[in-house]
């Protein structure tokens, strides 16, 4: 997964960004449920114990339970008897990462994985963070442009649909909505909520307007899109 | 979820009342093409007065057909901001109603009108043009996928 660092302060220590690595790399490490050996896969191979396990895995889970309550139950990491934090480790990593830095002394940079993005401070002095939303339907292309300041950014989607599946509780497409990209005060909030909001389908943004300090733009199919009342004061007017 | 729709139902049902009043309004010459949305008006910062309750108009005669057209409905004060309506006649009979204004000022109405609106902002999807510094997508799926697409597709020929 591409991991972006940019700062702009005007000191600068390679050594830092070393630090920020290695810290991603022991997220990595520890929750990916790709590797066999991370200690999220042990827990689902039944090899250690959930109270067993060091004090970051008990946060996270503790904080995924936190977020299905948040969700009403939309968020929920167990799946196939397995447990899959993935759709709220990225955003606390990446949060977290930023308070390294922050640590560190630095004040204007993003972090910037997977399209995931903590941004803070400026790019320069009176120039905000410039974001572009991609059109999933079209990899080239941006159909919004955001100025943003220490704030945090997540979309959560998906590009294969099309097919006919109709969700028989609400009668509408199961795979209804392409992207969902939500603004929040960090990106430990935008990731998790969009995470969540995507399950919800076309209601998601319906859930994200009675939130506050969230905004959101779901985009629908190829021709539509939805915002909430609050989005249109981060769009870059052009 | 039934609720849901329940509220939205009435809600929409309150607008068509103040179009369907406004309409009456002018039955003078009921068919002229009523256009206020660009005039200004107030927004929903209710700090002034708004002692304006809406009251249902009587009804309409069900049997006379509209003449097609875009009817805009006046700006309504209703408690928690303003709202406006505007429809759509076509074939005599009215195609869709849609929101020009709604509240979104403040918390509570912003609770409110989220209630109201099941779509809240809606667009055409188009591109903006602008140097970006960074870009949020479903990039990685998407990527993932024309990739695997593409060596399913050189795997089929």
């Amino acid at each position: 997964m591409p991991v972006t660092i940019d700062i702009r302060d005007s000191l600068f220590n390679p050594d830092d960004i070393k630090e920020v690595f290695s810290y991603l790399c022991y997220i990595d490490d520890t929750f990916s449920t790709y590797k066999k050996d991370s200690e999220i896969s042990k827990v689902n191979q039944g090899l250690i114990n959930i109270k067993d396990c060091g004090e970051d895995m008990k946060k996270i889970l503790m904080l995924c339970e936190k977020t299905k309550l948040d969700t009403n139950g939309y968020f929920d990491i167990r799946g196939n008897g397995k447990l899959d934090p993935s759709g709220l480790v990225k955003g606390f990593a990446i949060r977290q990462a930023a308070k390294i830095l922050k640590r560190k002394g630095y004040s204007n940079f993003y972090l910037d994985i997977g399209s995931d993005i903590q941004l803070c401070g400026r790019k320069e002095k009176g120039t905000k963070w410039r974001v572009g939303i991609k059109n999933p339907f079209s990899q080239t292309e941006i159909v919004k442009v955001l100025e943003l300041e220490d704030m945090g950014i997540a979309t959560s989607g998906t590009y294969i649909r099309g097919s006919h599946i109709y969700n028989p509780l609400t009668g509408r497409k199961a795979n209804e909505i392409a992207s969902i990209t939500v603004i929040a005060r960090d990106v430990y909030d935008a990731d998790r909520f969009a995470t969540a909001a995507f399950a919800m389908g076309r209601d998601g943004i319906n859930f994200l307007e009675d939130r506050r300090n969230l905004e959101a733009y779901m985009i629908v199919d190829g021709r539509q899109a939805f915002s909430t009342s609050g989005f249109k004061k981060y769009i870059l007017q052009t | 979820m039934k609720q849901y729709l329940r509220i939205t139902a009435v809600l929409l049902v309150f607008g068509l009342l103040i179009l369907l009043r406004n309409l009456a309004d002018n039955s003078g010459n009921k068919h002229r093409i009523i256009n206020q949305s660009k005039a200004s008006f107030p927004s929903g910062n209710n700090t002034s007065s708004s002692n304006n309750t809406i009251t249902a108009p009587t009804a309409p005669q069900t049997n006379q057909a509209y003449k097609d057209g875009t009817y805009t409905g006046s700006v309504e004060d209703a408690y928690y901001g303003s709202v406006q309506v505007q429809a759509v006649i076509a074939g005599g009979k009215i195609k869709t109603v849609s929101f020009l204004q709604y509240p979104n000022d403040n918390g509570t109405s912003r609770y409110i009108s989220s209630q109201v609106m099941p779509i809240l902002v809606s667009e055409a999807l188009k591109s903006q043009s602008a140097q970006v510094d960074i870009v949020t997508g479903a990039s990685q799926t998407s990527a993932a996928f024309q990739r695997s697409l593409q060596e399913a597709l050189k795997n089929a020929s």
